[in-house]
């Protein structure tokens, strides 16, 4: 078997063993990408003589000698990072982040820096600033969004494993529509330092792997309370393989109601509820649930997010860094050098969260938004108050072909719904590949734990993974 | 014409006296080459975020114990947005809605009358950076930025410029006193904003406020205010209404200029700074704060005019600085004669110190050195006037008095023999004027005791030199 093609987890052991080199793998690596790059596009920064330079340097971190890839929203010390935006086309940023300064520590050797949405707002990955990424499952459909890159790049075994973000569901749907692992810790698990803000208050960095056990691999290194982040919590993190073998039997699986509803994508519905029949058949107990506000969360987090993300993308101003116009002026300066430099989602999100904080509408918008969000958030601990996780779908469709839904913004956004109001309440989720539809196209689902409780969702993923195939399903390309 | 009051309220920045920025850790230090004492947090790069300084804390809440505020359990910064090239991140990280400290006040005394000043609240926030404008461009220094400062904001309680100056002068000495701010309006670590308006006297609701800025002085503060207040009360005497709006304050006309009306007024779209956890303070920490507060002005002041019967003046002036009023007491402690020292130190001291510009922290003179010249003169070894002349030759060499006094052989002439010699010898060469004393100008003896002086090189015991002269004239 190629060396390409192995996780985490099965690399780490034929290293250890010095079964294979660093070199060898990245032979293998470049190769594969060289072969599949251009067809897939998962990549804006490909940093091949780094990744040999670091391949080079012999450490015994836990993640030596392996390969990588970052979404490039997290900034890497003197490797250029982009959010996938013109406006911060050429900018190098000065410092490392604190995923990034673990994952050094810990020997990984980094591939490449990884496509996204502009500023990670979208869906589908058509919102990036350069160019669109496709999905190794059927090149003419989106891989999801906004970690589109990284979730294309582990799917197409261009990377052994890879680091995303997660505002709204940007590292899970892209998981489930790229037909691989990925996590969303909770909100503070894992530190934020570094990590280019889109809505502060609901970004969190997480991991795209091809196997759950990965991804408690990876965890195991980025946890973790960070001085440099004060919304980082001072909570210890476990050891996240060690749990992944516990006995599922008797676990609580909350199936709520409100996500498996009249017209939804018929192959969706049944690929996750033969996903929840085989947890049961592990010894799994599912218990019907009620989140009773979750048609609210999708105007909840797009008032949030846009009003956090107007203040946070304020700073492209021209005046420091990255992307600047001239003008004739100073105000003309700045208005040139945002109208060129930004997007057009961009520009509609900053605009919608300008709008939401306006003097007048706040009490109205940001407020209530807030109060909301707080019931959504109560509807969570009331849930888990009966069941140990919450299972539903990840998606509520598999991958769409490009162009479907570029033209309505609102259907783009009801992408997200089953993934938003994880993020609202701040727990963690996870999706694994529980299906294919008749297009051969892969889908998700979606397992919800309590705050702080990744082990949960980690040990049922991994007894869920261990008992089916789908995960050892790669796309032909 | 009708009768008018003013009403006004101060908006005071006081930059904190903290050695690192409010959330990263740059060095405050001032007047360094632009833009050395930066970092990717305070300079708004991408990805960033800010931690609170624990001591920039601490000192918010020091303010707001001396100024008997009630220290909030729970308090958080919001972001104020606006777009300005001194403003890396496109928004202020400050409190907005929940503040550290509330519902405090100071008393200032005006015209011997005792005034409370409410104090509404005390916020934290960080500093804007400067824009230096060159020819048809501009550089940006961000050096500043992130410098931690207090807005103190008082109630509208504050009915002169007078009260207003005062109030600004007591605030000072407060955070000078609990070491928090330097209170140099100069350098810009004090700057203070003015919320006026006026009413006729009797009138229940307030006038049209108007806010005055840019008051970045001390002697601007009572002008600033004056121009003001006249202007308004002429805008309402000739019939005109006032519109709530910002003006400058121009110091170099000595007027205040429209800057924006209220239709104007920015839109800072504040909501709660989601980078940063709620600020949560327990008793037992402000209590540990409280601890470690010195004694305050008005406390000290009320002790130096019990323990030392120091009358007001002395009192108010010796405590208007910590430094001061320390020196003072170490000086008594030495066995220095309260008022004696008193004297000493708002006399030749004050006079040495602000010809040399100079504070009391390097004054050359130590406090037990003071109390060792009084007692020379006590003890009758130097005149009060020789004194004068010690103390100088002190304030320059930092030697002691009795050093300098054998040095230069300054020992008073208290020999009545000597001092007799010397008598006779200036009644023998003025004939004349002893000749005018006895007819009766006995204002004369002024002259003669000056010659003994003058011969004496003023050693001479002046009361002695005075009994002999009147005694020898006598007896002529
Ligand atoms: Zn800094």
């Amino acid at each position: 078997m190629e060396l390409y093609r192995l996780g985490i987890s099965e690399l780490k052991e034929l290293l250890d063993k010095k079964e294979v080199s660093p070199k060898e793998v990245l032979d293998s690596l470049f190769k594969r990408i060289d072969a599949v790059e251009d067809k897939v596009k998962a990549f804006v920064t490909v940093t091949r003589d780094k990744a040999y330079e670091m391949a080079a340097k012999n450490t015994d971190g836990v993640l030596s000698g392996i390969p990588l890839a970052i979404k490039d929203n997290i900034c890497t010390k003197g490797i250029r990072t982009t959010c996938s935006s013109k406006i911060l086309e050429n900018f190098i940023p000065p410092y490392e982040s604190t995923v990034t300064s673990r994952l050094l520590e810990a020997g990984y050797v980094l591939v490449g820096k990884t496509n996204l949405d502009e500023f990670a707002m979208g869906s589908s990955t058509e919102n990036s600033g350069f160019f669109p990424t496709r999905n190794p499952w059927d090149l003419e459909r989106i891989p999801g969004g906004s970690s589109g890159g990284s979730a294309a790049a582990v799917a197409a075994d261009e990377c052994i494993g890879a680091l995303g973000s997660d505002t709204g569901g940007s590292i899970r749907q892209p998981a489930s529509l790229c037909g691989v692992v990925g996590l969303k810790p909770t909100y503070g698990r894992v530190s934020r330092y570094g990590l280019v803000a889109f809505a502060s208050s609901l970004d969190q960095i997480g991991t795209i792997t091809k196997s759950v056990k990965d991804a408690a691999l990876l965890m195991n290194v980025i946890s973790g309370h960070d001085p440099l982040d004060s919304t980082s919590a001072p909570v210890a993190a476990p050891d996240f393989t060690e749990v992944l073998s516990k006995d599922i039997k008797g676990i609580k699986i909350g199936v709520p109601k409100e996500y498996f509803i009249e017209g939804m994508d018929k192959e969706v519905e049944s690929a996750v509820k033969d996903a929840i029949k085989t947890l049961e058949s592990l010894g799994a107990i599912p218990v019907e649930v009620s989140l009773p506000h979750t048609g609210y969360a999708i105007a909840t987090y797009y008032i949030l997010a846009t009003s956090e993300a107007s203040s946070n993308l304020a700073r492209y101003d021209g005046v420091k860094y990255g992307f600047r116009a001239e003008g004739k002026d100073l105000i003309d300066m700045y208005m040139q050098t945002r109208a060129k430099g930004f997007g057009s989602e961009v520009k509609r999100r900053i605009m919608l969260g300008t709008y939401a904080l306006s003097a007048g509408y706040y009490e109205a918008y940001y407020k209530k938004a807030q109060q909301v969000r707080t019931l959504i958030k109560k509807d969570f601990e009331e849930a888990f108050k009966q069941v140990d996780i919450i299972a539903t779908p990840t998606a509520p469709e598999a991958a769409f072909r490009f162009g479907e839904k570029t033209d309505d913004p609102l259907k783009m956004y009801l992408s997200d719904i089953f993934t938003i109001s994880v993020n609202l309440a701040g727990v963690p989720g996870i999706s694994v590949p529980c299906g294919f539809t008749s297009n051969n196209l892969p889908v998700g689902l979606q397992l919800i734990g309590k705050h702080f409780d990744e082990a949960t969702i980690l040990n049922v993923a991994h007894a869920y993974e261990q008992s089916t195939e789908w995960h050892r399903r790669k796309p032909e390309l | 014409m009708k009768k008018y009051e003013a009403i006004i309220g101060l908006e005071v920045h006081a930059q904190m006296l903290t050695d690192t920025k409010i959330f990263c850790g740059c060095s405050t230090k001032f007047g360094s080459e632009p833009n050395t004492q930066t970092c990717p947090v305070c300079t708004g790069m991408p990805g960033v975020l800010p931690v609170l300084n624990r001591k920039a804390l601490e000192f918010a809440i020091r303010t707001g114990l001396a100024m008997n505020c009630k220290i909030a359990p729970y308090s958080r910064f919001a972001r104020k947005n606006y777009f300005y090239p001194d403003l890396p991140k496109g928004y202020q990280i400050s409190q907005y809605e929940l503040p550290i400290c509330e519902h405090g006040y100071i008393e200032i005394v005006v015209d011997g009358e005792k005034k409370r000043i409410g104090i509404t609240r005390i916020h934290m926030e960080e500093d804007a950076g400067k824009n230096i404008h060159e020819g048809d461009h501009s550089l940006v220094d961000l050096n500043r930025t992130g410098v931690p400062l207090m807005e103190i904001v008082s109630e509208p309680d504050i009915r002169s410029p007078k009260e207003a100056v005062e109030y600004m002068k007591k605030l000072r000495t407060i955070l000078r006193y609990i070491g928090v701010c330097d209170g140099n309006m100069e350098q810009g670590s004090l700057r203070c904003d003015a919320n006026v308006s006026v009413r006729p006297v009797g009138q229940e609701e307030f006038g049209t406020k108007v806010e005055v800025k840019n008051i970045n002085s001390f002697k601007f503060v009572e002008r600033a205010l004056d121009y003001e207040i006249k202007r308004q009360i002429k805008v309402l005497e000739e019939g005109g209404t006032l519109v709530q709006e910002t003006r400058l304050w121009d110091s170099g006309a000595g007027v205040t200029l429209s800057m924006r009306t209220k239709e104007e007024a920015h839109d800072y779209r504040y909501f709660p700074e989601p980078d940063l956890v709620p600020v949560t303070v327990d008793e037992k920490w402000t209590e540990d704060i409280r601890a470690t507060l010195p004694e305050l002005p008005d406390a000290k002041r009320e002790r130096f005019i019990s323990e030392y019967g120091l009358p007001e003046y002395d009192a108010d002036l010796l405590t208007s600085e910590r430094a001061l009023a320390d020196w003072y007491e170490e000086a008594v402690k030495s066995g220095g004669q309260p008022k004696a020292v008193s004297n000493w130190m708002m006399g030749e001291l004050m006079r040495l110190l602000n010809e040399a510009n100079a504070s009391i922290e390097d004054c050359p003179v130590k406090p037990a050195q003071l109390a060792g010249m009084l007692k020379l003169i006590d003890k009758g070894t130097i005149s009060g006037k020789i004194a004068k002349t010690v103390f100088e030759e002190m304030y320059k060499t930092g030697k002691d008095a009795e050093t300098i006094v054998n040095e230069k052989g300054l020992v008073q002439i208290t020999d009545e023999n000597a001092i007799l010699k010397t008598v006779d010898e200036v009644l023998a060469s003025n004939p004349k004027e002893v000749e005018r004393y006895k007819n009766g100008e006995e204002k004369l003896i002024g002259f003669f005791v000056g010659q003994v002086m003058k011969l004496t090189k003023g050693k001479a015991n002046p009361k002695a030199v005075n009994e002999l002269l009147r005694k020898r004239l006598k007896e002529q």
